[in-house]
């Protein structure tokens, strides 16, 4: 495969796509899946056969279109039609009325001119929902593997490293490190062999953004990380994805594979010098894998237990070689900036956090699903516009950003521009992306309480504050849950809280507490609520007790 | 090997590159209490006892991990970290089933040690009492898991040392516990060699001679460093149990 041979893949399937007089695209992620796409697609192309329409029209599975909240969906893509809660009578309906008399099927149609669809900036998604997740060819035919082409013909190793660092993008994994500066660490780094690792343990409640990507554009991150092979001089390369996720890595394996075959991995990539290889490593159920040393812990095939940084990764990483670490969403940036010149990344978003970002919108709103936009864009705009607000008849009440690390954001922040930067300000973090909604029927101190003990589930029990730390967190805050509390029961969690967040080995310890401190910070009223008052009833007992004596 | 300076405690100090602080406080008899920690052993840096401020970085870091660097101000000791101490060995007391009274390594006890250096009053945490097991099957020694810190002194003794591994951690969090090749009896294990090193470098009663009574479990940990020096330096040197 050379890069003519690329191109006249390209042109090629352009050419069979267009033959086509109707694309039907179904999404064929998680989210629809489990909602019956699969009898929907079945319905589709049963129908397709029997009014033998199989030359004009394919029905393609593709990545996430987005508004997950009302699944199945499919795309009529010649008209751009977006049809939602499709079921099986609907589907048939779409081949008989859209298809064949060229009558949309209305109650069913989605309205994509809404803010949802509009407010959109997508390059990380560009492909979802586009695009055959499933087909090398249709990821080529959208200029796919170009930037691969680009980085190994035209571009050396430094060059690409200095387009991302140029480019502005930071770590979408959540904290927000410059990617190429971390390229650049591990290039210098000396070592006979250097690793790549794609982080794709998204285990944050609530968040699917890594999901949605890797299962409807696997290609996009297998290229990012090649790039990233050849740009610190790596030949390996490894995607730590949870197991909880076997869509993702069934079709990661058949990307891996479609990829091999055509020479854009493997040995002598596109008839160059270069080789780099991808293997799947899965996880085996622990959320602390996805803190860095602990996921590279887990690949050598240890407990997956942090360690003391530094030394970091960049320069001890997988078996004591340098290691570069990136996530998901990281990798996926990558081949657009190689392909469009950092100048192009870096219009986007706000001055210090460039480009777009996912998010996984979930909890009490309207349009539950995922979103794609660019860095400094209001919260009230994704909460309100894109979000359509939260469920019928409840006032929005905060934003809880960063899973188990982050914080929540209060209604008087809304305005807030959504960036690293100004998260960190109100307590909350960037995270990886999901964004749980809660309205005025959520109690603080239940949400505290919830991911409290999912930190505390999740603590792999290596060091003190996080073992037992998490464990009299809960227990506190349980008891003031209970109304069983007193204000000495305050003091000692906002003690404990400050204590396991500076003294923890690693992310998790030191982040666990953050729901709490930050829920304390905004919604301290709802804790002093539900304390009992100073034990003045023990003090009238004893009165009575002398008295009665 | 390039010489450093650093201040410790506002005492200038010069320490060799690649030196841990704690390895040039412990030379220069500055106490940092510690307890996973164990010279001869792999560090990692888990207790959290050794946390101190370092000038210009924002986190704690532990002392035993930290490598020295020029120009370094470090504090072993200020009223947050010996409340963090304080608050580390209370969290201890409260995870485990810890009766000093009843312990056959009463006098005798790392952790006693600790409670007393950190000046632990009282624990204001509620007791967890688990249900914890004891593990009585081997000809020689117990495994009292009641009195278990988690330091894994054993685990890394008996890899590194002694190179058996018959010990590892299993579990997750509060849930974590000691356990013997594939969480089998002590008795049991095809690995165990009954060398006796896990016994020795355990902190408290966890691990203990089969016959010891109350306040009769003295560890000796001499032998670590003895071992070391030999495979290291190739001198056998007798060091006095400290």
């Amino acid at each position: 495969m050379t890069l003519e041979d690329l191109q006249e893949l390209s042109e090629k399937e352009q050419q069979r796509q267009s033959e086509k007089k109707h694309r039907i695209l179904y999404c064929s992620a998680a989210g629809c899946v489990s909602c019956g796409s699969n009898k929907v697609s079945d319905a589709l192309r049963t129908k397709i056969k029997e009014h033998a329409l199989e030359k004009e029209c394919e029905v393609i599975g593709t990545g996430c279109l987005g508004l997950c909240g009302e699944g199945p969906l499919v795309k009529v893509q010649s008209d751009n039609t977006l049809y939602q809660n499709v079921d099986v009578r609907t589907a048939e309906q779409i081949i008989e009325l859209h298809i064949l008399n060229n009558k949309k099927v209305e109650q069913y149609v989605s309205d994509t001119t809404k803010p949802f669809f509009a407010s959109q900036t997508k390059i990380v998604l560009e492909n979802c929902g586009m695009i055959n997740s499933e087909s090398i060819d249709e990821y080529i035919a959208v200029r796919g593997y170009e930037a691969l082409a680009k980085a190994i013909n035209d571009m050396q190793p430094a060059e690409v490293i200095e387009e991302i660092r140029k480019s502005g993008l930071r770590g979408r994994g959540g904290a927000g490190y410059s990617t190429g500066l971390k390229w650049g660490i591990v290039s210098k780094a000396q070592g006979e062999q250097k690793y790549i690792v794609c982080n794709a343990d998204e285990g944050d409640p609530g968040a699917f953004m890594d999901r949605s990507v890797l299962e409807g554009d696997p290609h996009r991150v297998l290229e990012g990380m090649a790039i990233a092979g050849h740009a610190i001089g790596a030949s390996q390369g490894y995607i730590y994805c949870r197991a909880e996720y076997p869509l993702a890595i069934e079709r990661l394996k058949l990307a891996i594979k479609q990829a091999e075959k055509m020479g854009l991995l493997g040995n002598r990539i596109l008839e160059s010098q270069f080789n780099f290889r991808i293997d799947i490593r899965i996880g085996a159920g622990a959320f602390v894998c996805g803190e860095e040393t602990a996921l590279l812990q887990s690949i050598e095939g240890k407990r997956g237990n942090p360690k003391p940084r530094p030394p970091y990764p960049s320069e001890k990483g997988l078996w004591g070689m340098p290691t570069l670490i990136n996530n998901v969403e990281t990798f996926a940036n990558i081949a657009p900036i190689i392909r469009n010149g950092s100048e192009w990344f870096s219009n986007i978003g706000t001055e210090k956090s460039k480009g777009t970002k996912v998010f996984a919108l979930a909890g009490n709103i309207r349009n539950t699903g995922l979103i794609e936009v660019p860095m400094g864009i209001p919260l009230r705009t994704i909460i309100f516009d894109i979000g359509g607000g939260t469920t019928e008849g409840t006032e929005f009440k905060a934003a809880q950003t960063g899973g188990p690390s982050g914080g929540c954001i209060p209604k008087e922040h809304l305005d807030l521009p959504v960036d690293y930067e100004s998260l960190a300000k109100v307590g909350s973090i960037m995270g990886s992306g999901g964004m749980i909604v809660m309205d005025s029927t959520s109690k603080m101190v239940e949400v505290a309480k919830f991911f409290m003990q999912f930190c505390m589930d999740e603590s792999c029990g290596k060091c003190i504050p996080c073992r037992v730390g998490t464990r009299h967190i809960y227990g506190l805050l349980d008891k003031i849950s209970k109304k069983k509390a007193t204000q000495d029961d305050m003091v000692l969690l906002e003690e404990l809280c400050m204590m396991v967040k500076e003294t923890s080995l690693c992310g998790l310890g030191q982040s666990a507490p953050n729901p709490v401190l930050s829920t304390l910070r905004f919604f301290r009223n709802e804790y002093e609520e539900l304390l009992q008052p100073v034990e003045t009833f023990i003090a009238s007992d004893i009165a009575v007790a002398d008295f009665e004596k | 090997m390039a010489v450093k300076t650093l201040t410790i405690d506002g005492q200038q100090y010069s320490a060799q590159e690649g030196e841990s602080i704690l390895s040039v406080a412990r030379q220069h008899k500055i106490p940092i209490p510690t307890l996973c920690n164990l010279e001869g052993l792999s560090t990692v840096g888990a207790c959290r006892l050794c946390v101190v401020q370092i000038e210009g970085i924002p986190k704690l870091l532990p002392a035993c991990t930290t490598k020295v660097e020029e120009g370094m101000v470090v504090q072993t000791s200020n009223v947050k970290l010996n409340k963090y101490r304080r608050m580390i060995i209370a969290l201890l007391a409260s995870e485990g089933n810890h009766v000093c009274a009843v312990c056959v390594a009463n006098n005798h006890c790392e952790l006693q040690d600790l409670a007393y250096q950190v000046g632990l009053i009282r624990v204001r945490y509620p007791y967890l009492y688990p249900k914890k097991t004891l593990d009585a099957t081997h000809k020689e020694y117990v495994m009292d898991h009641n009195r278990c810190v988690l330091c894994t002194r054993c685990v890394r003794v008996c890899d590194e040392v002694e190179g058996a591994h018959v010990w590892d951690v299993a579990g997750r969090g509060i849930n974590c516990e000691i356990v013997t090749g594939l969480d089998a009896n002590w008795g049991n294990s095809e690995t165990c060699t009954s060398c006796g090193k896990c016994v020795m470098v355990c902190p408290t009663g966890a691990l203990f001679e089969k016959g010891a009574n109350i306040s009769e479990m003295e560890k000796k940990k001499g032998f670590l460093k003895y071992i070391i020096t030999a495979r290291q330096k190739k001198e056998w040197v007798y060091i006095a149990n400290d």
